[in-house]
């Protein structure tokens, strides 16, 4: 990971103070002003006071991951539900329409979504916060950095959440690949245990949280919420129906909120410094703080930085990562990892956040790119990716465990010189087959985002796959 | 049979939950860890102990990538085949490893050594291509470089 250092506290927030491979200690975050947002939380604020703060800041979900859960919430709710908190019979009524399935809980307000939580003397119990370290989006590396880097970081946002939604236990759902992080976070865990930042009356205050950390067994559908709620229940991770949503019926059918890594991390610096604070690091209108940006692909230097939201995929692609390598020239990109659509170079100067990428047809998802240059093959990229939904596709509904690998095989002829003029047909079919509203959840659709936009600009490619009898870029 | 000693990790695993059964990925985990791979015979024991039948523990062990129903070697490697990787090269870095060792995915060596399996995107786009053995990250893998970072697992 690329860490550069320089910049004061204000501007780069949740990196600024990461050491080269190790974590910071309890210490060393406190040094850093670490767990003061907490004490003068549990001293001054109450839970509504965090909520409203966070809310302010317009801190929208870093989650990405191309699932619907923040679809759910499609419709925005007002003011007022923030004050009296919305009832768990009411929670029902937000049905979202199928179509509108399918897209991602990146950018929906943080806030908003703490604020459907059930709240009061009457509400169930216990009450779970979990946080999703299950990053397994391919091209996505951001929540790894935050992980290994700033356990402590994490575990005060948990801490904070936790308090704004009265939760009672919260989780680190993390993924079994992130080992070193799995040791520093279990290590961090005791360390705030011991310092009081955990377990029962923290600080002195009336308010108690028991933290733990789950490693998964692997599964790309983990990182879906309600499929995360049965992996942490040691079930199968196939979603669940919605609704019941997670905060009426969540784990063990308890109220359930789940955040991603990088949202929760971002909470301290909003409490310590304030919402306004948190929007001025934004370049965009809509949407608050930094964002975690990476390139991979053939770029000079592949890495990931913290950034203003909004920041322009050109300056990210040629001030950051350096540019092309030579030799290579960028045909296109995908802005947020493997299910959001390509853009092309006449997209590089939208600012990247959830909205502007959106207006150009594509999510911003993960926010990190990864780079398709004119020497790699579009179509085999696409098989690539399709190949991958296909094994991560947990069988619970047929459009998405017999389409995927169908989409999957008809690429692979076309990739093995076997391709037949329907075969393009037949792939756009599958594009609306699968499409939101058609299958369980989020997965297949988010699946044939990078398919239908590579068939749109690249429709010349997969002919001359067929005309040619092979594919043009193998010698 | 479950030893005393899997059967202590096993219960310092339920603590974190309100229900025995949702510990069955990390009880399947620490039989695995003793022996590599979980039999039929320790799926059964796992269910016993944690009030599960047999084909429910089995469900949730045939779900998951890292649970293993079959035999591994000593040492798994894991090579990351996602997009970034793919772009980078690693089909090439995989078809050396296959090479080398005489075997293909999802194969063990005659010797019992390296067990050669997929993983999906290890979130290590920036240094692809990847691979993780046993667990530890190895990155930038260079065609040159392969046979110095197994010869590290005898």
């Amino acid at each position: 990971m690329n860490i550069e250092s320089g910049s004061s506290v204000l501007e780069r927030p949740l990196t600024q103070h990461l050491k080269p491979d190790a974590a910071l200690t309890l210490a060393e975050y406190e040094q850093t002003g670490g767990y003061d947002a907490l004490r003068n939380a549990l001293k001054s604020m109450t839970p509504h006071d965090l909520t409203h703060i966070i809310r302010d800041s317009t801190l929208a979900g870093r989650g990405g991951a191309g699932f619907s859960t923040g679809q759910k919430w499609n419709f925005v709710p007002d003011e007022d539900i923030v004050t009296r908190r919305v009832p768990p019979h009411e929670m029902d009524i937000v049905v979202p329409e199928p179509h509108l399935w399918g897209h991602s809980e990146s950018g929906f307000s943080t806030g908003d979504k703490w604020c459907f939580m059930p709240f009061g003397d009457d509400s169930p119990s216990p009450k779970y916060l979990v946080a999703n370290g299950d990053e397994m989006e391919p091209g996505t590396f951001k929540d790894r950095l935050l992980l290994e880097g700033n356990p402590h970081q994490l575990i005060e946002g948990m801490i904070l959440a936790a308090y704004a939604i009265q939760a009672d236990v919260a989780y680190i759902f993390l993924r079994w690949a992130y080992t070193k992080a799995a040791t520093r976070i279990a290590r961090a865990i005791v360390e705030a245990y011991e310092a009081g930042y955990l377990g029962c009356n923290i600080l002195g205050s009336d308010f108690s949280l028991d933290l733990h950390l789950h490693i998964s067994a692997g599964r790309y559908i983990c990182g879906e919420e309600t499929a995360l709620m049965n992996a942490l229940e040691g079930k199968r991770a196939t979603p669940r129906t919605k609704p019941p949503f997670p905060p009426v019926v969540g784990i063990w059918g308890r109220p359930t909120n789940v955040n991603n890594i990088e949202t929760l991390s971002c909470v301290p610096h909003i409490v310590h410094y304030g919402a306004d604070w948190f929007k001025s690091l934004s370049r965009s209108e809509n949407y608050g703080g930094t964002k975690l940006y990476g390139v991979s692909g053939r770029v000079n230097k592949p890495g990931l930085w913290e950034l203003p939201m909004g920041t322009t995929a050109r300056e990210i692609i040629y001030e950051h990562a350096g540019g092309m390598r030579s030799g290579y020239n960028l045909r296109a990109f995908l802005p947020g990892g493997a299910s959001t659509e390509f853009l092309l170079p006449e997209h590089l100067d939208i600012p990247l956040d959830f909205k502007a990428v959106q207006s150009a047809g594509s999510r911003l998802g993960t926010g990190t790119i990864i780079i398709l240059d004119d020497k790699t093959c579009p179509v085999g990229m696409v098989h690539n990716l399709e190949k991958f939904f296909a094994r991560a596709s947990c069988g619970w509904c047929t459009p998405c465990r017999d389409g995927l690998p169908w989409t999957a095989r008809i690429l692979q002829a076309l990739e093995e010189g076997e391709g037949v003029p329907t075969d393009l047909d037949r792939l756009q079919l599958h594009t609306k087959l699968l499409s939101p509203g058609h299958t369980y959840c989020a997965l297949a659709p988010g699946a044939m985002e990078p398919l239908q936009s590579a068939l749109k600009y690249f429709h010349a490619e997969f002919e001359q796959h067929i005309k040619d009898n092979q594919c043009p870029y193998r010698s | 049979m479950l030893t005393d000693k899997q059967k202590k990790a096993i219960e310092t695993e339920i603590l974190r939950y309100p229900k025995r059964q949702a510990a069955g990925i990390e009880a399947l985990k620490v039989v695995q860890a003793e022996q590599g791979w979980v039999s039929d015979e320790d799926l059964k024991d796992v269910a016993d102990y944690l009030g599960m039948t047999p084909a429910e523990i089995d469900s949730v062990a045939t779900f998951y990538n890292l649970i293993y129903r079959h035999p591994v070697g000593r040492h798994v490697i894991h090579i990351c085949d996602s997009v970034s990787c793919w772009i980078m090269g690693f089909e090439q870095v995989q078809q050396q490893i296959e090479e080398q060792l005489g075997i293909g995915m999802g194969q063990t060596t005659p010797d019992g050594r390296f067990t050669l399996l997929p993983i999906p995107c290890i979130g290590c786009c920036d240094h692809a291509p990847t691979l993780m053995i046993d667990g530890n990250l190895h990155e930038n893998i260079s065609l040159d470089g392969v046979r110095d970072i197994l010869e590290a697992y005898q």
